[in-house]
């Protein structure tokens, strides 16, 4: 892509300039425009799951679990509110950091570095995963939590809790295929001569798992 | 903003540290409202307020938003907006549903701690 959109018009006349006629609409590689559109499409299918999640909240006529006591954890002899999300969402954000040094560094054509932070991103994602998989068990074995329901209260808990937390964990591990295959393609210098863009691609799909989780860690454990 | 050609979003590493801090205590902030109970309007003002600042920073400095045209901004961060429309029609559905299973399915409470129970719904 080597379309200069310096000499195009910006704002509101740049939009309709743009779309107009039977031409190029998005001035980027059409991979990212992919990548945006795929994203696109998975803010409404969270969504969709966190506004069902929403309405089952309201309407239920059972009191709904306390989430800032479902997801306590005994440390040290002290209950502590929410403390494995609380460290879920800050593993979550490191690794969203990380990215951002990798596409940076692939635009300066510092492979090795590039593929090295794309590594971490992709080593804290897996232990994110890990840290669900705790939770999980932890629900599923010791609270006795199910799809269909569970003893603490409101059934719908446990079905919005799978199927939402279960959707994202997916998501972060399919993330973390991705970016252990680009980080080695980038080491193995696969990229040198088309440059770094997919790492910025790969990027583009880390931080949406960061901010599809920002709503989950605000809508359903802290509400 | 610096000129650049499409597709190359190359910017200075302090911004991507300033936003990487700013999330940090932005999530901190959110969790500090839950930890110290906060509730009702202040909680939610609150909690509101956090999701929104760290979800656009990392849309907008993270994901490059803020530096593409507006043809791309428009086309992704239109379409959503309809999803406020579906949020608020659920939203108002809420109480019918509740109702509609207060009559019809009468779900008792069955496992409640006793301070819940004596609200006898």
């Amino acid at each position: 892509m080597s379309e200069n959109t310096a000499a195009l018009p910006e704002g509101l006349p740049g939009v309709v300039g743009d779309w107009a006629s039977d031409k190029q609409t998005f001035f980027v590689s059409w991979g990212k425009a992919m990548m945006w559109i795929f994203l696109l499409s998975d803010t409404f299918i969270f969504t969709c799951f966190l506004t069902g999640y929403m309405h089952v909240r309201y309407s239920t006529t059972v009191p709904w679990p306390n989430p800032s006591e479902v997801f306590a954890l005994t440390i040290a002899g002290h209950s502590i509110p929410l403390i494995l999300i609380a460290i879920m969402t800050f593993i979550l954000i490191t690794s969203s950091g990380t990215m951002a040094m990798a596409v940076n560094n692939g635009y300066r054509r510092n492979r090795g570095k590039a593929a090295l932070f794309m590594l971490i991103t992709a080593l804290l994602g897996a232990s994110f995963v890990g840290m669900q998989a705790f939770e999980w068990s932890k629900l599923i074995l010791e609270e006795g939590i199910r799809p269909w329901g569970n003893p603490l209260g409101a059934a719908q808990f446990g079905a919005s809790f799978f199927m939402i937390t279960g959707f994202h964990g997916f998501h972060v591990s399919v993330g973390v295929l991705y970016l252990a295959i680009v980080a080695f393609k980038v080491w193995r210098g696969h990229y040198e001569r088309r440059g770094y863009e997919i790492v910025e691609i790969a990027g583009l799909y880390w931080h949406f798992v960061d901010l599809v989780w920002v709503f989950i860690f605000a809508f359903f454990y802290l509400w | 903003m610096a000129e650049h050609t499409a597709g190359q979003q190359q910017h200075p590493i302090k911004i991507y540290l300033i936003i990487w801090g700013m999330l940090f205590v932005l999530s901190a902030f959110s969790y500090a409202v839950d930890y110290f109970g906060l509730e009702g309007m202040l909680r939610w003002t609150l909690i509101l307020t956090f999701m929104f600042l760290k979800a656009g920073f990392i849309v907008a400095i993270f994901m490059h938003m803020a530096w593409e045209r507006l043809a791309l901004i428009g086309a992704i961060l239109l379409p959503p907006a309809v999803l406020l429309v579906l949020i608020g029609l659920m939203a108002v559905e809420g109480d019918y549903t509740t109702s509609t299973r207060a009559a019809y399915f009468d779900e008792k409470p069955k496992l409640l701690e006793p301070a819940h129970s004596q609200e006898n719904r």
